[in-house]
Order: structure tokens, then sequence, then C-alpha cells
């Protein structure tokens, strides 16, 4: 195993630069995963770090191997295709056993790999069979045990879930969980899922426009998040957002009016973006309202609710208790947060006013 | 839905009138073969007066003047040219078309037309320039010069059939091999080639088919009767004053039962071979 270093990436393809800069160190054992909006490079970054693209500049080490431009072959990493690209006209033992063979291993060897892969990762009976013959759940599931045979230094990952249906990718997301806990190696996952970044990441790393937005555990990110962008990329349904405008202390539009506290030192008349996750309000009394949402449509479904419609004219949702009575449409309900769960951007920047 | 019964009463007739007009002549040449006396019956339908293996005897067992058995030495020819060709062409075309199909490069779309251009001429326009060269190569009247011609006439085909299986052969593939410890070159061998093998063997078979039945170019430059191939052979049984029809029509099925078999024994290849170039071709 290995620690991932990146300096400097950057990538053009055509008339278009995809990597504007990667910066990243990604530690001994830890997954971090790459995620981000179509477009963003998240997949390019995969590629150029498994060798298939070159980078027009920056440095790639692998340890302390400086591999920017070794071959794909010589880097010692392994990658699960979104396709799993197995060989369709090989075995599952021999599509295995693929990459041992190109390294020479000893036939023994690979038999003792190749078997103690199956059975780890539960497929010792699909063994003989092509991959024609097999459903995407097992294909998905062997293009693991082709990567995890080699004992790479690296895994990558990408987007190797998306071919799945929902319930077989919540699955195989808790097995990439368990097999990083198990071998403890260094992998670096791309997906567009946020559900798989958040449970899978030691590390999130937010990519949008070729750029890192913001790298951290998780959590932090989720909660903590630098920009307008991360906070609207993160959380389902994501955050709302609403213009307002600071007076001293407070921040007020119309059916607005908040306390930003000490946090935050705003000139009068400063504009602001107020951003709240839907999952943050509660249902209060007129007299302590923030926000008053002018109810259009609820969707209950039984423990939760979501109440859509609008604060001011700007479109917002509030995630409701669904064993409580709901609103009807056109009600006015009353909504608070509490203030660690207000964030506050610059609407100019995007960048977060709260730190 | 379901067609009704006298829909598929329509079809049925319609697919019999079909595959009695498409069988008919064959029926014809078969009958032909098996009648003794090799003239053509004067009855509609295709019954031989007698049967019996005479042409096919006489055929089979045809000797020249210096006693060589020449339908061994012709379907030698046969099967060495035809052989030779679909070997020469597809060993030549899986690169050219893998070049196409992976790499872009200056001339690519170019040199794709002038492959397409060289397929509208028919193989007689170029009867005579390719004449004057194998004279002047000294290869006229050998198997190796014929080999030559049908290879390059086969060449552009066999590339437009394989680029389009190469197409249809996923890049992650090839990525997954390199990233997996192959150069390069080892992922095409390792990994595209045996994924294209079906593709590769039609364009085989065609390559192969084609020489066999070609029989315009080998006549214009064979003339050792012993370096004939099958089709050239035939047609000297239909002569200007003599004509042996039972034996051309014995010859005939000859020459037609190897491709026969072939084409039934990859029946179900072909199929899939020809749409999996096609659908990206």
């Amino acid at each position: 195993m290995a620690a991932l270093t990146l300096r400097g990436i950057r990538k053009t393809l055509g008339q278009n630069t995809i990597l504007r800069g990667i910066d990243l160190a990604i530690g001994d054992g830890e997954l971090a995963v790459l995620v981000g909006p179509s477009g963003c490079g998240k997949s390019t970054l995969l590629r150029t770090v498994a060798g298939l693209e070159e980078p027009d500049e920056g440095t790639l080490l692998l340890g302390d191997r400086d591999v920017t431009r070794a071959p794909p072959r010589d880097r010692d990493i392994a990658m699960v295709f979104q396709s799993y690209a197995l060989y369709p006209h090989l075995t599952v033992r021999d599509n295995i056993a693929f990459g041992l063979r190109l390294r020479n291993t000893d036939e023994a060897e690979i038999r003792r790999r190749v078997d103690d892969v199956a059975k780890s990762l539960g497929i010792e009976k699909l063994l003989d069979r092509y991959p024609r013959d097999m459903s995407g759940g097992q294909r998905q599931r062997v293009a693991m045990g082709r990567a995890v045979a080699r004992r790479p230094q690296v895994f990558l990952f990408d987007e190797p879930l998306s071919n799945l249906d929902a319930a077989l990718r919540a699955q195989v997301r808790i097995e990439i969980k368990r097999l990083h806990q198990s071998i403890g190696a260094t992998m670096l996952y791309v997906t567009h899922d946020q559900v798989e970044a958040m449970t899978l990441a030691d590390r999130l790393v937010v990519l949008n426009g070729g750029r890192v937005e913001q790298q951290g555990p998780p959590l932090d990110v989720y909660h903590r998040p630098d920009t307008r962008f991360v906070a609207g990329f993160l959380g389902s349904p994501s955050m709302n957002f609403l213009a307002a405008t600071a007076r001293g202390a407070r921040l007020e539009a119309k059916d607005l009016r908040v306390t930003a506290g000490d946090r935050v030192q705003l000139s009068d008349g400063a504009p602001v973006t107020v951003g709240v996750r839907p999952h943050d309000v509660t249902p209060t009394t007129a007299d302590d309202a923030m926000f008053t949402l002018r109810v259009e449509v609820v969707e209950a479904m039984g423990f939760e609710a979501y109440a859509h419609g609008v604060v001011g004219d700007v479109p917002f949702i509030a995630r409701l208790d669904g064993e409580r009575a709901l609103p009807k449409p056109g009600e006015r309900l009353p909504l608070s947060v509490s203030r660690e769960a207000l964030h506050l951007f610059n609407p100019e920047t995007g960048a977060s006013l709260a730190r | 839905m379901k067609p009704r019964l006298w829909q598929e009463a329509l079809v049925h007739m319609a697919l019999v009138a079909a595959v009695c007009f498409a069988l008919y002549p064959v029926l014809w040449v078969v009958s032909l073969a098996l009648s003794p006396s090799g003239t053509p019956s004067p009855h509609a339908l295709p019954l031989p007066d007698a049967v019996s293996l005479d042409n096919f005897r006489a055929v089979v067992g045809s000797r020249d003047h210096a006693g060589h058995w020449l339908f061994a030495q012709q379907l030698l020819s046969s099967v060495v040219v035809s052989v030779a060709t679909a070997v020469t062409s597809v060993a030549i075309a899986t690169p050219a078309a893998y070049a196409l199909a992976r790499f872009r490069f200056v001339g690519e779309r170019a040199g794709m037309r002038v492959l397409l251009a060289t397929q509208m001429f028919p193989g007689v326009a170029t009867a005579v320039p390719l004449y004057v060269i194998l004279d002047t190569l000294r290869l006229l009247d050998t198997r190796a010069g014929l080999v030559l011609v049908y290879s390059t006439t086969a060449l552009p085909f066999a590339v437009f059939q394989l680029r389009g299986a190469f197409e249809a052969i996923p890049k992650d593939l090839e990525e997954a091999a390199m990233v997996d410890g192959a150069t390069r070159w080892q992922a095409f061998t390792k990994v595209v080639l045996p994924a294209a093998r079906p593709a590769i063997a039609v364009t085989c078979l065609f390559a192969f088919m084609s020489s066999w039945n070609e029989f315009i170019l080998a006549a214009t430059f064979l003339s050792r009767e012993t370096a004939f191939t099958l089709p050239v052979a035939l047609q000297r049984y239909v002569g200007e004053y003599n004509a042996s029809w039972g034996k051309f029509a014995a010859g005939a099925v000859i020459v037609s039962a190897p491709v026969m078999a072939i084409f039934y024994a990859v029946q179900r290849h072909l199929v899939g071979g020809l749409t999996a170039g096609s659908v990206k071709g």
C-alpha cells in the first residue's frame, strides 16, 4: 500500500480545460471519494492516476515514486470500471488471474489467490462461468475480485455501482466498505452519487469545474461547507437558498427574518445568501417564525413529509415530522432553524461567511 | 397481436414460392449432374431420366494427356489459393482495421474513403492492368500471383468488416488490460483479438469464398491446366463446339459443396458476426 500525492495536475482535452490544477494528498490506506457534477473532471482525474491519460502539467507520486509519465502497467494500480470491463472470452477464473499471469506469477500461487478472492467475495461457484452468463451484481463482484487479487498499491473505482439497481447498489456499497476495512488499501473512488460519497469516504473531495472545491471528512464537509456550491451539492433534497439583506445583526427579506448572531460581521445593507437544509427547519409559532413558507404541495412518506412551497417568492422545501398534523396547500407555515444550522454565503463569490 | 390464420397462410405461401424460385435452378443442376445422358431434361420438373454417378466419376477422375490427375491438382490449386488469400488479407486487414478504429491520425478518413472507392469498380475493370503487372513480376500463371490479386481485392472489405468489429469492442477492455499490466500490444493480442474472433472468422470465410468462387480473373491469369482453380476447370466442360452439361453440372455441385458445408456449419456465428460488424460499421 502507498500514499497517493497529486501536485498541480492540469489537463486539457482539445479546447476544454478539464483539470485546472489539482492538489490532493491521499494517505496510505485512506478511502478518498471524488464527487462532483458531470463534467467536473473527476473521471479524468481518476484516469490520470491510472495512467490512461497523461497530465499536461503536475506531478503524481505513488508513495515517494514519481509515476507522472509511467505507463499504467508500471504503476501497480488496479481499477474497477463502470462497465466492469471483464474480458468476454475468459472465464471468471481467468479474468481474475489475467493480471497475475501478465506478471508471471507462479500458477499455484495464482490458483491460491483466485480461490481466496473468490471466497471472500462469495463468487466461488462462478469461477468457471463466462461474463455473459452472469448478472450485473455478479460481474461487479468479479471486477472487484480481479482488482483485489493483484494486491496493488492503490485501488481506483470509476462509478462502480452506477449500473446496478438500487437494492444491489446498497449491498455492494457495504461490501466495498468492508473490503476497504479488511485489506486497508489506499482507494480512490469516483461517483456522482452523494449517498455513496458520504457513506464510503474517509475523505470527501468535492470537485467543481476542474478544481477541488473542498475536501475533508464527509461529515465536516456536509456540516461546514466552504462554498454555496458544496452546500447545494451535498444533501438531498438540497439546501434552500434565500437572498437577504443585513440589517444590523439581522438578515431580512420577504417572509424571512433571522438573526445572524455574532459569527459574522456584516455592514448594514450588505446582500447575503442564507442557506438552510430542508432537514434543519422546525415548525414554530407565528411570533417566533424565522421563515414563513407558503405551502404548495405536501409529500407525505409516512415517517416524514416534505412541504414544497415558497418563502417570499423563492422555492423552498421543508422536511416535517410525518407523525404530526401536516399543513394544507395554501397554508402559511411558520418555521425556525437553530443558529448552527444556518449557512451564510457571499452572494457574489459563493464563499461561506460563517468562519 | 397474434396474426390471423389466413395472414399466416398468405405469408407461408409467399415464402414457399420464394424458396421454389431459389431452389429450382439448383435442383435442375443436381438433376443434370445425375443424368447419364448429360442433356437437359425436356420436362419442366427437374427429374433425371436415370440416376447415375458417371458424370461425377468423370469429373473427379479427369486426367490430362501426360496422365496427371487434373482434378486433384485443380482442387489443390483452389484450396491453396483460397486459404492463402483468406490468411493474407485478414493478416493485413486486422492491424489496419484496428488502427482505423482506435487511433486518430492524418489521412485516416481519406484512407477510409479510398478503400471505399476501390469497392465501386467491378473486378474485371482492373483485369488488364493487373495482367500487365503480373506479367512484369513474372507471376502470371502462378498461384502466388492469383493470391496477390485476390488479397488486394478482398482487403478493403475485410478492413471495413473488422473496423466495425473493433469499434464494437469497448475501449474499457483494453484499458483494463493495460492497468492490469499489459502493454498495448499485449492488450491487443490477449484481449482485443480474442474478443473479435467471431468477426475475424467471418471475414476469413468471406475472403475464402470470394476467391473460391472467382472465375474471370483466374481465367485471365491462368493458362496451365494443372494450375487452374476449379471454376476455370469447370468452364472448360462447356466449350464452343462441345458442351458436356452433365459434367459441368457435376463439377458445379462438387465446387459448391464445401462452401455450403462451411456455411451450414458456421451460420450461427455468421449472422452474429455480420451484425457485430455492421451495427457500428
